[in-house]
């Protein structure tokens, strides 16, 4: 399945603006990003809720963008479930297939077969409300699987569900998925959801898709500032490109050294940002180098300003100077080592090996993704 | 401070609403009672025995009956009309954008607060000018124009509280937009149908002031009555009355039962809809008992 520069607008304001993605056949692909990043848009647009105002929707090579949602080879998953109240959960299962003229004792053997494996096959006969809100979920994901088909989507399934309930039901819709071997694109705004069931992910941002990679390369290699910052916790020290030499660039940081990283594109005199994940960080007394590091290991100065014990870890926070905060993670293996780490107002210097650092393009701040949200959520119930 | 006293202050409230429920009613039990009257002259005024002659043939005066059988009729059509040309107009206000959308729903509510008295003399000058002959069939123009603006603001209110995303999961899993209407919107409108049409047949069968401009020489329930009030009243009246009434309210407890059934089934969606729905379906029910009250 393919988007070619689909766009959507409200009025004025852009909620997807031109995004192209690739998505394979069997591939469990995630949409994250804020809300308000056009990830539900998106998603829409697909089902065939939403016309896009440019570009092409391909299911299987043909373009779907002009047909109504009833002819589209999708299925969709919604985040309030919509089960129809009046049905019960076998008609609510059943429906799909009683619009395709289905034969009467085929849809009975799939209905009762897709149940099984959702394990709601005793409460076949019960109405939606007499179901808890785990059930509800699976009813939903029942009703769309048993179609068979060719897309899967998903909108944020398990958004209404408390943490406990989310977590074992992460993992059977991966299982589910791995079962049944469609297509699955699932919308998410939260990073670890989408870190733990996906094959890829898109992350989304104002409308636009900033970067497409699975769950190791996200996260280990952002491309932008705002992915560095959604995914995990945000160690972004700014600086400027001085030097070019071959792959490398030397980049001058505002904390006052200059170090070596993969240019990654970037050109002399461009700003950028240097990330470092947190449990890749070492800290020790300023001047003191870490000893698990080899020579070629870079450094910079600055002074601690909290310190939590978290259990399985200690984090600390570190200010540079130019005012970047870093967060460093001390996994709690070596009690005494533990006790020995530095405390609030202590001068540090934190180190990485070079191959953990990586640099980042400056994407959208931050801050205007509030706006942007809440200008989409009222235009998109306008329309 | 005597016990009695006190006895009498811890209770006012019960007592006071006691009275208040009597005097609403007495007058209704008093028909039942004058059903099984007995009276030696034409007036069934005043008790004198008892007797079930007006219970074991209710049906007996000819011209009561057939009055009663019109008013049925006419009922029966004026409400299945009503219905459906309220539910379109409450969907095209609800669903559709349109030019004069809130004028429209401003006027829809205008015929309700019109004394019936002008709406009458208007009908009747109009059905004159236009030559439409007085009759059943005027009767039926008026019964349908006067209910129509109850089954929409019934129904409309149960449309605003509508998940949408109900009709989207049709379509998406490949109904089309009537057979999405079909098996999804007009099932779970059906408690408000019922409602706004057990509301428009109420109207309709004990509407007296705009039928008698608008009747001719077609008699209903309610003329027959008034007529027969100069002459003397037949004791089957007062037992086709208390069948009416039984009806009626083994109809509303019907419709409540309906409605408490609906509000059950909504509560599927989960929390973050949930508010939105609850409130929008009782909302709904305060339409429909607002605008009962005129009945």
């Amino acid at each position: 399945m393919s988007l070619r520069g689909v766009t959507k607008r409200f009025g004025e304001f852009t909620a997807v603006d031109s995004i192209d993605l690739d998505i394979r056949e069997g591939e469990f692909f995630t949409l994250l990003g804020p809300s308000g990043c056009g990830k539900t848009t998106t998603l829409r647009m697909i089902a065939g809720f939403e016309e896009p105002n440019a570009g092409e929707i391909l299911v299987g090579g043909e373009d779907v963008a002009g047909l109504p949602a009833h002819k589209r080879p999708t299925n969709t998953v919604f985040q309030s479930y919509a089960l129809f109240p009046h049905l019960t959960v076998r008609d609510n299962v059943a429906y799909g297939l009683k619009r395709k003229r289905v034969d009467k004792a085929e849809i009975d053997e799939r209905v009762k077969a897709e149940l099984e494996r959702v394990g709601l096959a005793n409460e076949a006969n019960r109405k939606p409300n007499q179901l808890s809100g785990g059930q509800q979920q699976r009813v939903a994901l029942a009703r769309a699987v048993v179609n068979l088909p060719k897309v899967l989507l998903l909108d944020e399934p398990l958004g209404a569900l408390d943490l406990k309930l989310r977590k074992g039901l992460q993992l059977e819709l991966k299982r589910i998925q791995q079962e049944i071997g469609i297509t699955f694109v699932y919308v998410t705004h939260d990073q670890e959801e989408a870190l733990t069931m996906s094959d890829r992910i898109a992350v989304m941002n104002r409308g636009v898709v900033e970067q497409v990679d699975n769950p190791v390369e996200i996260y280990e290699r952002p491309t932008t500032t705002f992915v560095a910052g959604f995914i995990g916790v945000s160690n972004l020290m700014p600086g400027v490109v001085r030097s070019l030499s071959g792959e490398k660039a030397e980049v001058e940081l505002e904390a006052g050294v200059t170090i070596s990283a993969d240019a990654n594109g970037l050109g002399t005199g461009e700003r950028c940002h240097a990330v470092v994940r947190p449990e890749k960080l070492y800290v020790a007394p300023k001047g003191m180098p870490a000893p698990e590091l080899a020579a070629d290991a870079q450094s910079v100065d600055g002074v601690v300003t909290s310190s939590v014990f978290l259990g399985t870890a200690t984090q600390l926070v570190v200010e540079l100077r130019g005012g970047a905060r870093m967060t460093v993670l001390y996994l709690n293996t070596d009690e005494a080592k533990r006790q020995e780490l530095p405390g609030g107002g202590a001068d540090v210097t934190l180190s990485w090996t070079p191959e953990h650092i990586h640099l980042v393009r400056e994407s959208g701040t931050e801050r205007a993704t509030a706006d942007h949200e809440a200008l989409a959520r009222e235009r998109a119930d306008a329309a | 401070m005597s016990g009695a006293w006190r006895w009498l202050r811890h209770n006012a409230v019960n007592i006071w609403a006691a009275g208040a429920i009597a005097y609403l009613l007495i007058p209704i039990a008093l028909i039942a009672v004058f059903s099984f009257n007995d009276p030696s002259g034409k007036f069934n005024y005043t008790w004198e025995g008892f007797s079930i002659d007006a219970w074991t043939n209710v049906f007996g005066v000819e011209e009561l009956t057939d009055a009663f059988l019109t008013s049925l009729r006419l009922a029966a059509l004026s409400t299945l009309a009503a219905t459906i040309l309220g539910t379109m107009i409450a969907l095209a206000l609800v669903r559709h954008q349109f030019h004069g959308r809130r004028v429209a729903n401003f006027l829809i509510v205008i015929p309700m607060a019109t004394p019936e008295v002008v709406i009458g003399a208007s009908l009747l000058s109009m059905f004159l000018i236009y030559g439409i002959s007085l009759g059943f069939f005027s009767l039926f123009l008026a019964h349908v124009m006067f209910s129509i603006s109850f089954v929409v603001i019934v129904v409309r209110s149960r449309l605003i509280g509508f998940d949408r995303r109900l009709e989207e999961a049709a379509r998406d899993l490949g109904a089309t937009p009537l057979t999405t209407f079909r098996t999804v919107t007009l099932p779970l409108l059906m408690p408000g149908l019922i409602g706004a049409a057990l509301l428009a047949f109420a109207l309709s069968i004990d509407d007296f002031v705009i039928s008698n401009f608008t009747s001719g020489t077609t008699v209903t329930f309610p003329l027959y009555i008034f007529g027969a009030a100069q002459r003397g009243i037949p004791v089957e009246v007062y037992s086709i009355a208390t069948l009416l009434f039984a009806v009626t309210v083994a109809a509303m407890v019907f419709v409540t039962w309906q409605q408490r059934r609906a509000e059950k089934m909504a509560e599927v969606r989960p929390d973050d809809t949930d508010e939105s729905g609850a409130g929008a379906l009782a909302s709904g029910r305060d339409a429909v008992s607002s605008a009962g009250s005129p009945a």
